[in-house]
C-alpha cells in the first residue's frame, strides 16, 4: 500500500517537474494563454475522472461515460431548440446524465451484472440514442453568452471559466473521499466487499449512488463540451472513456479497488495534459504521442512493482550480508 | 465438479444458439433475401473477424484477465502481413498468414510477460499496449496504404471466395474455434486456465504454473488477433492506419454474450463464437428489417444489454435451483453423517458480487 | 458574376466528358479526361491580385487527421508552394479526425507563433472559437478541403470544386454506369454529421429529382469512413433493396469498401459503384470492371492554393480579392471561396496516370 501512495506522490512530483522543465525549455509552454488552454482542454476528462475514481475504488468501472456525456450534450441542444431556454436545457442535460447513471447502477447492483459488460452495452445504447435524437444534424445556435463561457477566459486572468467548476468539484470529491464516512465506505468496499457487508455497509446502495453521481457529472461534462465547441453533435466526446480511465489509473488508483487518492488523480490529469501540451509544442508528431500515452500508462504500473522488487531484493541482500558477517 | 461444470457450460450456450435461431428466423420471415446464398455468405464474412478474435479473447477471459489490445494488434499485423506480400515480392497467402500470426504472438508475449511475470493488472497493461501498438502501427504506416492492386491475387480472392458455400475467412475462424475448443476442453493445460480463473491463489497452491499458462493465453489471443489482421487484409483488399481501431469492446461484448464469465473460470470458445455470431447477425438484421438508420445503433446497444441480462437471469435461476439441490443434498448427508464444508469456493467464479475482481 | 461563368465553363467540361465517355470508345475516354482536367483558373482575365508574398513565413498545414493518403497528397502540393514562396512548411495534426483533437494543434500554432494556418476542419462548428482566437493572435487562417461554419473564422477557403459540380458529376457518373434503363440507387456516405457529404447529398437529391426521373434514390446509409462498417452497410443495402442498380459513395473510404464488396459478390456487373475515390485505391476495381468511372480532384492543388492564399494573407494582403498561385491567378467569390477546378473523372484508361 505504501508503494502505491508513493506512486501518487510521484505523480505530483512529475507534474511539478514537467511544468518547471517546460517553463525552462519553452517559454511558450508556461505562458498564461497556454496553461489556460491546457486547463480548458482537460476540463471534461478531469470532471469525469473525479467520480470515476470513486467507482474504480469500489472495484467497478463505467465505460459509458463518454456516451453519457455525448447524450447529455445532444439533449442540451435538442432541449434548447425545443424550449428556447438554456436553463431548461441544462437541467434536462444533467437529468439525462442522472438517468443514464441510474440505468447502469440498476443493472449492476440489482441484477448483479458485471459493470464492464453492462457499460459496454450502455456505451452503445447511449451513443445510439444520440443519433436517434439528432440524426445528421448539428445544433450550433447556442446563445453567444453561453458559448463564451466555453472558450473565453475569466476577465483579467488567463483562466478559462471552467476552472472554478473544476476546483470546487475536485475539492468536494476529495473531501468526501478522504474525510467522510462515505469515503471510508468506498475504501472498505474496495478492500473487501465481504468484509464491508459484514460491517453493515450498504454496498449495493453505495454503488448505485456512485453510478448516478458519475452519470450526473458526465452530463455536466457534456454541457461543458458543447459550450467549448459551440455545438451539440451525436459524435461528441468520442473515445473519452479510455482517456478518463487511463488518467485515473495513472493517478495511482488500483484497478482492483480500495487504493488511491483524489489528489493523485487530479495530479495525473494535469500531468498528462501538460506533458501532451509540452510535447506538442516541441513538435512531437501525433503518432509518437499515442505511443507515449500508452508508455506512460504502462510505466505507472511497471515502475512501482519494479521499485518494490528492487527494494525487496536489496533488503534481502543486506540481510544475507548481515547474516554472513558475524 | 467436472460433470457439473460441463452441464453448466452446455446450458449457457443453448440460450445463445436459441436466440441466434430466433433472430435468423424472424429476419428471414420478414426479408427472405437475408439468408439467400449471397446474404448468408456476406453474414459469415462479417462474423469471421470478430469471431476469430473472440475465440482468442476467451482464453484470456477465463483466466480472469482481459486483452484490450486486440484491435491494435489486428491493425499492426494486417499492415506487416500486407507489407510482406506486397508488390512483386512473390508472397503468397501462406506467407501473409505466417507473418500475421507471428506479429500477433509477439504482441501477445509482450502483454503476457507484463501480466504474468510482473503480475500487473491486465486491464491497465493491455490499455497501455493498445496505445503503444496503435502508435507503432501508425508510425510504420504513416500515410501509406496497401491497396488491392498491390496484393497477390491469392490474398484478395481469399477474402471473397469460399468452400461449400462458406467463406474461407469463416473456415479459418471455425478451424481456430475447433482447435481452441478441443484444447480448452480436453488438454490438461487447457483445464488449468479455468482453474486459475476460478481461484488464482488456489491454482498456484495446487502447483499449476500460473505464469506460464497466462503467457500461453495471451499468445493465443495475440495469434488470433494477428490472424484476424490477415483476414482483414483479405476482406478489404488493403489496410490503412485506422484498421482495427475500436474493435476491442465489441470482441469482449461477444464473449460476454456467449456466456464467457468476465470474472473468470467459465465459458467456452463455442459460446464466444456464438456470441459473436449473435451480435453481428443482430446488427445486420436491423438493416435487413429496414430499421431506420439512426435508430440502429441504439437498438443494437439495447439488444446487447438484453442478451447480457437474460444470460444472467438464466444463470441466477440455475444457481438457485442448484443451491436448493445442494442444500437438500447436505441435509441428507447431515442426517447420514458429519457435515461437509460449504460450497463457497466453488461458487466464487460465478458470483457477480465479487466485482472487485472484474478485470484482474 | 465570375464564379457563375466559371461554374458554367467547368460544368460544360464535365458534361462534355460525360458525353464523350458515353460514346464508349477508349480514345474518347482518354480525351474526356484531358478536357475535364482543364483547370478553371481565369488566366485570360487576371483579377486584382494581392501584393507579393513575404519570404520566410512559417506555415502550418493541419489536416483532419494525419496518416491519410489524401491529405499527404495535399501536403505534397503545399510543400511545393512553400518551396516556391520560400516559406517554412510543416504538417501537424491528430491521429483521429475530430474537432476536439484538432483544437490542441490550433493551440500549438498560436503558442508557436506561426504566421499562417491552413486547416481542413474535421468539424465545421467546433474549431470556430479556436480559429478566431488564432486570428486574434495574428495568425492568417485559410481553410482547404473542408470549411468552417462561420466564414469570419477564416480568410479564404480553397474548395476542391463547387459542391454543385461534385453532386451533379456523381449523379452523371451513376446515370452513365446504370444506363438509360435507370432503376433504384442508394448513397453510402461517411459520418452522418459530415458537412461536406451532407451538402453534396442534398445537391444530388435535387439533381436526381430535376433531371433523372429514371433513377430512384431509395436509401442513404452511413459507413462512418470505417472500412468494415462501410462494407457491411453496402451488403445490407443489397438485402433491403434487391433491385438496387447503383451505389454512390461520396467518400474515399466508402467507395473503396463498396467496390471491394461488389467486386467479390454476385452483384458484380449488375450493381454499379461510383463516387469520390483515390485512383490508387480504386485501380483494382476499375480494371476488373466493377467500377466504370469515379472521380476526385487533385488534392495536391488544395494544399498548393491554400499555402499561396495563406502567404498573401500573412504578408498583409487580402486574398479575398483574388490571389496568384504559381503563374496563375485565382478568383475568390463573395463568401471567400476559391475553386480549384472541376472534378477529375477516372476510368480504366486514365487511372494509371495518377499517383495519389
Amino acid at each position: 500500500m505504501s508503494r502505491v501512495l508513493s506512486w501518487d506522490r510521484s505523480v505530483f512530483v512529475l507534474l511539478v517537474v514537467t511544468v518547471a522543465v517546460g517553463a525552462v525549455i519553452d517559454p511558450d509552454f508556461a505562458g498564461g494563454s497556454n496553461l489556460g488552454f491546457v486547463l480548458q482542454d482537460i476540463g471534461e476528462i478531469m470532471l469525469i475522472a473525479l467520480p470515476m475514481t470513486f467507482l474504480i475504488m469500489t472495484g467497478e468501472i463505467d465505460l459509458s461515460v463518454a456516451s453519457t456525456a455525448a447524450l447529455a450534450g445532444c439533449v442540451l441542444g435538442w432541449a434548447w431548440q425545443a424550449s428556447g431556454s438554456m436553463a431548461v436545457a441544462v437541467l434536462a442535460a444533467v437529468g439525462t446524465g442522472v438517468v443514464c447513471g441510474a440505468v447502469n447502477g440498476f443493472l449492476v447492483t440489482r441484477l448483479g451484472l458485471g459493470s464492464l459488460a453492462v457499460t459496454i452495452g450502455t456505451l452503445g445504447l447511449y451513443r445510439g440514442l444520440c443519433y436517434a435524437l439528432l440524426g445528421d444534424t448539428t445544433v450550433a445556435d447556442f446563445p453567444a453568452g453561453w458559448t463564451n463561457l466555453g472558450f473565453s477566459s475569466i476577465p483579467g486572468t488567463p483562466l478559462p471559466y471552467v476552472t472554478p467548476l473544476l476546483v470546487v468539484l475536485a475539492v468536494a470529491f476529495g473531501v468526501v473521499l478522504h474525510l467522510t464516512r462515505t469515503g471510508r465506505w468506498v475504501f472498505a468496499v474496495g478492500q473487501s466487499v465481504e468484509a464491508a457487508r459484514f460491517a453493515g455497509i450498504p454496498v449495493a446502495r453505495l454503488k448505485f449512488r456512485l453510478f448516478v453521481v458519475t452519470g450526473a457529472v458526465a452530463g455536466l461534462a457534456g454541457i461543458v463540451y458543447d459550450l467549448r465547441f459551440a455545438s451539440a453533435r451525436p459524435d461528441g466526446a468520442l473515445g473519452f472513456e479510455l482517456a478518463v480511465i487511463a488518467s485515473v489509473l495513472f493517478g495511482g488508483v488500483s484497478i482492483f479497488g480500495g487504493v488511491g487518492t483524489m489528489w493523485g488523480v487530479v495530479s495525473a490529469v494535469l500531468f498528462l495534459g501538460s506533458v501532451r501540451s509540452l510535447l506538442q509544442l516541441q513538435g512531437v508528431p501525433g503518432n509518437a504521442l499515442t505511443i507515449i500515452t500508452g508508455g506512460l500508462l504502462l510505466a505507472s504500473v511497471v515502475i512501482p512493482v519494479v521499485a518494490q522488487r528492487w527494494s525487496a531484493f536489496r533488503e534481502r541482500r543486506s540481510r544475507v550480508l548481515a547474516a554472513a558477517t558475524p | 465438479m467436472n460433470g457439473g461444470l460441463r452441464r453448466v457450460l452446455a446450458g449457457r450456450e443453448a440460450p445463445v444458439a436459441g436466440a441466434l435461431l430466433v433472430v435468423l428466423a424472424v429476419t428471414t420471415a420478414v426479408n427472405p433475401r437475408f439468408l439467400s446464398d449471397q446474404g448468408r455468405f456476406d453474414l459469415l464474412v462479417a462474423i469471421a473477424i470478430t469471431g476469430l478474435m473472440a475465440v482468442g479473447q476467451t482464453f484470456v477471459l477465463v483466466m480472469r484477465h482481459v486483452d484490450l489490445s486486440v484491435g491494435s494488434v489486428l491493425g499492426l499485423s494486417a499492415f506487416m502481413a500486407g507489407s510482406a506480400v506486397r508488390g512483386d515480392t512473390g508472397g503468397s497467402l501462406l506467407v501473409a498468414l505466417l507473418v500475421g500470426i507471428v506479429v500477433g504472438v509477439v504482441a501477445g508475449l509482450v502483454n503476457g510477460a507484463l501480466v504474468a511475470f510482473l503480475r500487473l493488472p491486465a486491464l491497465v497493461v493491455t490499455l497501455g499496449t493498445l496505445y503503444v501498438f496503435q502508435g507503432v502501427q501508425a508510425l510504420l504506416t504513416g500515410g501509406t496504404r496497401i491497396n488491392a492492386d498491390q496484393l497477390p491475387t491469392s490474398v484478395v480472392s481469399f477474402g471473397v471466395t469460399g468452400f461449400l458455400g462458406v467463406p474461407w475467412l469463416m473456415w479459418v475462424c471455425l478451424l481456430a474455434a475447433a482447435l481452441g475448443g478441443v484444447f480448452l476442453r480436453t488438454r490438461r493445460s487447457g483445464r488449468d486456465l479455468y482453474a486459475v480463473g476460478s481461484n488464482p491463489p488456489a491454482a498456484e497452491l495446487v502447483g499449476i504454473p500460473v505464469a506460464r499458462r497466462t503467457l500461453l493465453a495471451y499468445m493465443v489471443s495475440g495469434a488470433c488477433a494477428g490472424g484476424a489482421g490477415v483476414l482483414f487484409l483479405a476482406r478489404f483488399g488493403g489496410v490503412d492506419s485506422n484498421a482495427g481501431i475500436g474493435y476491442e469492446l465489441p470482441v469482449v461484448a461477444a464473449c460476454v454474450v456467449g456466456g464467457v464469465n468476465i470474472f473468470g473460470g467459465s465459458g467456452t470458445v463455442l459460446g464466444a463464437l456464438l456470441g459473436a455470431m449473435l451480435l453481428k447477425t443482430m446488427g445486420v438484421s436491423l438493416s435487413a428489417l429496414s430499421v431506420p438508420e439512426f435508430w440502429q445503433q441504439a437498438i443494437n446497444g439495447l439488444l446487447l444489454l438484453v442478451a447480457i441480462t437474460a444470460d444472467r437471469i438464466v444463470l441466477l435461476r440455475r444457481e438457485r435451483s442448484a443451491r436448493v439441490e445442494a442444500a437438500r443434498h447436505r441435509r441428507e448427508q447431515v442426517d447420514a453423517g458429519p457435515a461437509l464444508p460449504t460450497d463457497g469456493a466453488d461458487r466464487a467464479g460465478h458470483d457477480g458480487v465479487t466485482t472487485t475482481e472484474v478485470v484482474r | 458574376m465570375r464564379p457563375t461563368r466559371l461554374r458554367l465553363v467547368a460544368f460544360l467540361a464535365v458534361a462534355a466528358a460525360s458525353l464523350a465517355a458515353c460514346g464508349g470508345g477508349s480514345s474518347a475516354g482518354a480525351g474526356s479526361s484531358s478536357s475535364a482536367a482543364a483547370p478553371s483558373e481565369s488566366a485570360s482575365a487576371p483579377a486584382a491580385t494581392a501584393g507579393a508574398v513575404k519570404e520566410g513565413l512559417k506555415i502550418a498545414i493541419l489536416p483532419k487527421a494525419i496518416n491519410i493518403p489524401y491529405f499527404d497528397a495535399a501536403y505534397a502540393g503545399a510543400q511545393k508552394a512553400c518551396a516556391e514562396i520560400k516559406a517554412e512548411c510543416e504538417q501537424i495534426g491528430p491521429t483521429q479526425a475530430t474537432g476536439a483533437a484538432q483544437l490542441q494543434f490550433i493551440n500549438t500554432v498560436i503558442q508557436k507563433k506561426y504566421d499562417a494556418l491552413v486547416i481542413s476542419a474535421a468539424d465545421a462548428n467546433s474549431v470556430v472559437p479556436a480559429l478566431k482566437k488564432a486570428q486574434d493572435a495574428g495568425v492568417a487562417v485559410v481553410t482547404y478541403d473542408a470549411d468552417v461554419a462561420d466564414t469570419s473564422a477564416r480568410s479564404v477557403m480553397v474548395k476542391p470544386t463547387t459542391p454543385d459540380l461534385i453532386g451533379k458529376s456523381q449523379v452523371d457518373w451513376i446515370s452513365k454506369a446504370v444506363g438509360s434503363g435507370g432503376g433504384e440507387i442508394a448513397i453510402l456516405s461517411a459520418a452522418a454529421t459530415a458537412e461536406n457529404q451532407n451538402a453534396w447529398i442534398k445537391i444530388m437529391k435535387d439533381e436526381l429529382a430535376a433531371n433523372h426521373p429514371e433513377l430512384k434514390l431509395v436509401d442513404t446509409v452511413y459507413g462512418d469512413d470505417d472500412a468494415a462498417k462501410s462494407a457491411e452497410k453496402a451488403a445490407a443495402l443489397m438485402q433491403s433493396h434487391p433491385n438496387l442498380k447503383g451505389i454512390i459513395s461520396p467518400t474515399t473510404v466508402g467507395v473503396a469498401a463498396a467496390a471491394k464488396y461488389i467486386s467479390g459478390s454476385k452483384y458484380k456487373g449488375t450493381v454499379q459503384v461510383t463516387g469520390l475515390g483515390l485512383p490508387s485505391e480504386m485501380k483494382a476495381y476499375v480494371k476488373d470492371g466493377t467500377v466504370k468511372s469515379f472521380g476526385l480532384w487533385d488534392p495536391g492543388m488544395l494544399g498548393y492554393l491554400g499555402v499561396y492564399a495563406a502567404g498573401v494573407k500573412a504578408s498583409g494582403g487580402d486574398p479575398k480579392a483574388g490571389f496568384k498561385a504559381g503563374d496563375k491567378d485565382y478568383t475568390v467569390d463573395g463568401d471567400g471561396v476559391a475553386i480549384v477546378g472541376p472534378p477529375q473523372e477516372f476510368t480504366a484508361e486514365n487511372v494509371d496516370q495518377f499517383n495519389f
